[in-house]
């Protein structure tokens, strides 16, 4: 008994110098030497925030119940993100570092947010191109690249990088397939997106996202635009790895076919500055 | 953590600062956590600058008042759903014993500082009501065979209606007081009911003015406690009571394991799932921690001039209801 209560104690010691350690903050040394400088609080970059196993898993499931519930709720979704991803952010990370501009990428850390685009040169560039195109898509469906979350809980700086690079390409992907905000597009691009990257939570998106279309948007999913995107976002180069701030000029099919993406097979965007082809 | 916490301002105080720190190094000794936490930071308040803590941080005076605001505006419009996650009800209860020890008799004065949401003048409301129909009930049981006199004396009496209590919630943080007036419109409560913004350090009323005094969950967020105490001595009636409701230092060393476990490692996930906020809630639980404990606290407000003061410990020490009165 005594043995037994000892036991527990001594867990409990542990356990509560683990979180000290972590929620206090006290540098002890010991945690991530994998990284260079860091605060005196363990924090890698600057939103970060140190969680133990448990913590990410009870984050995790809170997470993944608080965005089915609300799907509104993207803060949710991108907690789950970040709390299940790893695994898959390491195989991204390495993806990326294989390929010649992903690897300048990891190097120069660029951020696609309004203060780093040059609007006006964006908007005067030909119809067609990368940068147009992007523009459009942005006025468009009215949202802005500065809307994503800072990432949190990914206890490691260079993947924080890699969650985030993938969260703001989110928007250009958008653009890449033509695919509009509303819930299919949202579909489509997650299923794209599960296929190239394997995180966890474009899977659970990509699987759970369906159950909420109507019967013909299901039926136009699952017969055309959900095997197109599942293929493409296997054979298709890393979209992560593509420095999209130097190719604002390209021209939008070019890059498509640079990247091995078809032209999506229907065309879900009514409008005439589009470019690609379709049925 | 049921904390009707609040945004009140700004001060350090050298006394109560020199007192957290006899009573955190106190703590350092049985916990070596804390040890490391102490060599980590280093103290800096006690030297002359003008800091104070924000949980576990060292932040200058100023902007500890502010900070503190911003927290509780962001978690204003989740906080009744928050405290119900957090302490899994058991706040309520905390509540309600506070409004039993207080026993309020129909007709009085409270002063509901830090008040927030309105939970504790809700409940007084509620109380001094039902103490009221109770008191009528006994007083016409009392008078099953009443003389003709008796009778007419009961018809004056009567006319002269309730004594009316009255209830004035005091908060700092007008997104506080905005979600409590809400929950006022939809509890029906209607009389009997104000809302002020105002500083416990610098309350917006007159000397002698109130018969209870309550801070429920809000002196620990306050940059100087003693001015506080101070304010609170001032505003009370002679013969008034003030109680403060606080979380407070957990006696038993398992119960003090599994809290530390839960306020650490929960309730900060609890805040980002429910109200997408952590670091407002990191805040929080670190702020229980730097609040001194039933003694030294005990002994602060009656150097405020308070006689009688005693505390009541609540839930194993989780949180202590301390009274004391003005005489």
């Amino acid at each position: 008994m005594r043995g037994l209560s000892g036991a527990f104690l001594s867990c409990f010691k542990i356990s509560r110098g683990y979180y000290c350690r972590r929620s206090y903050g006290v540098l002890t040394g010991q945690q991530y030497s994998s990284s260079g400088s860091k605060q005196c609080d363990g924090r890698l970059y600057p939103s970060h925030i140190p969680t133990s196993s448990v913590q990410k898993a009870v984050l995790a499931l809170g997470s993944g119940v608080a965005a089915l519930t609300n799907p509104y709720r993207h803060d949710m979704v991108a907690v789950l993100g970040e709390t299940t991803g790893h695994q898959a952010l390491n195989k991204l990370r390495d993806r990326m570092r294989n390929d010649s501009e992903g690897y300048t990428i990891l190097i120069e850390r660029p951020r696609i947010r309004l203060s780093t685009l040059d609007l006006t040169r964006m908007s005067a560039l030909p119809d067609g191109t990368l940068g147009r195109e992007y523009l459009s898509f942005l006025e468009e469906n009215r949202v802005t690249p500065d809307s994503r979350a800072d990432v949190k809980f990914v206890d490691n700086e260079e993947l924080a990088y890699v969650m985030q690079r993938y969260r703001e390409v989110h928007d250009l992907l958008h653009t890449l397939l033509n695919m509009p905000t509303n819930m299919l597009g949202e579909v489509v691009v997650k299923l794209f997106e599960a296929a190239q990257t394997g995180l966890p939570m474009c899977v659970l998106g990509a699987t759970l996202g369906p159950l909420r279309l109507s019967v013909s948007r299901l039926q136009l999913l699952v017969q055309s635009l959900g095997p197109w995107a599942l293929r493409n976002g296997g054979h298709a180069r890393c979209v992560l790895s593509i420095f999209y701030e130097r190719r604002w000029e390209q021209n939008l099919d070019e890059l498509r076919h640079e990247l091995n993406i078809e032209p999506p097979p229907v065309n879900l965007i009514p409008s005439s500055k589009n470019t690609s082809s379709n049925s | 953590m049921a904390a009707s916490i609040r945004t009140l301002a700004l001060k350090v105080l050298s006394d109560s600062t020199r007192n957290i720190h006899h009573v955190s190094r106190c703590r350092i000794r049985h916990l070596c956590c804390r040890a490391r936490i102490a060599g980590c930071r280093g103290y800096s308040d006690s030297t002359e600058g003008r800091s104070t803590h924000f949980g576990f941080q060292t932040v200058p005076e100023e902007e500890k008042a502010e900070k503190v605001y911003k927290v509780f505006e962001s978690v204003a419009k989740k906080y009744d759903v928050m405290n119900d996650a957090m302490s899994l009800g058991i706040h309520r209860l905390w509540k309600d014993t506070l409004l039993h020890i207080m026993n309020p008799q129909p007709g009085l004065r409270l002063l509901d500082t830090a008040g927030g949401t309105g939970d504790i003048s809700f409940r007084f409301l509620e109380y001094t009501r039902s103490m009221y129909d109770r008191q009528q009930r006994l007083k016409a049981k009392s008078h099953q065979t009443p003389s003709w006199q008796d009778i007419a004396n009961h018809y004056v009496s009567d006319e002269a209606g309730c004594p009316q209590s009255r209830a004035v919630v005091c908060d700092i943080n007008k997104e506080m007081l905005k979600v409590g007036k809400q929950r006022a419109e939809k509890a029906g409560i209607t009389t009997g009911l104000s809302w002020v913004v105002g500083d416990a350090e610098e309350l917006p009323f007159d000397d002698d003015q109130f018969d209870i005094y309550t801070i429920a969950f809000g002196i620990r967020n306050v940059t100087h406690i003693e001015q506080a105490l101070q304010e609170a001595f001032r505003v009370l009636k002679p013969g008034g009571r003030f109680m403060c409701l606080e979380f407070s230092k957990v006696t038993n060393p398992l119960l003090a394991r599994l809290y530390d476990a839960y306020s650490f490692q929960m309730i900060p996930v609890l805040g980002e799932v429910i109200a997408g906020d952590w670091k407002s809630y990191q805040y929080l639980v670190e702020s229980i921690r730097k609040f001194p404990d039933q003694e030294t606290f005990k002994e602060m407000i009656e150097d405020a001039g308070f006689f009688c003061v005693q505390y009541f410990n609540l839930t194993g020490g989780i949180v202590a209801i301390h009274s004391g009165f003005k005489l």
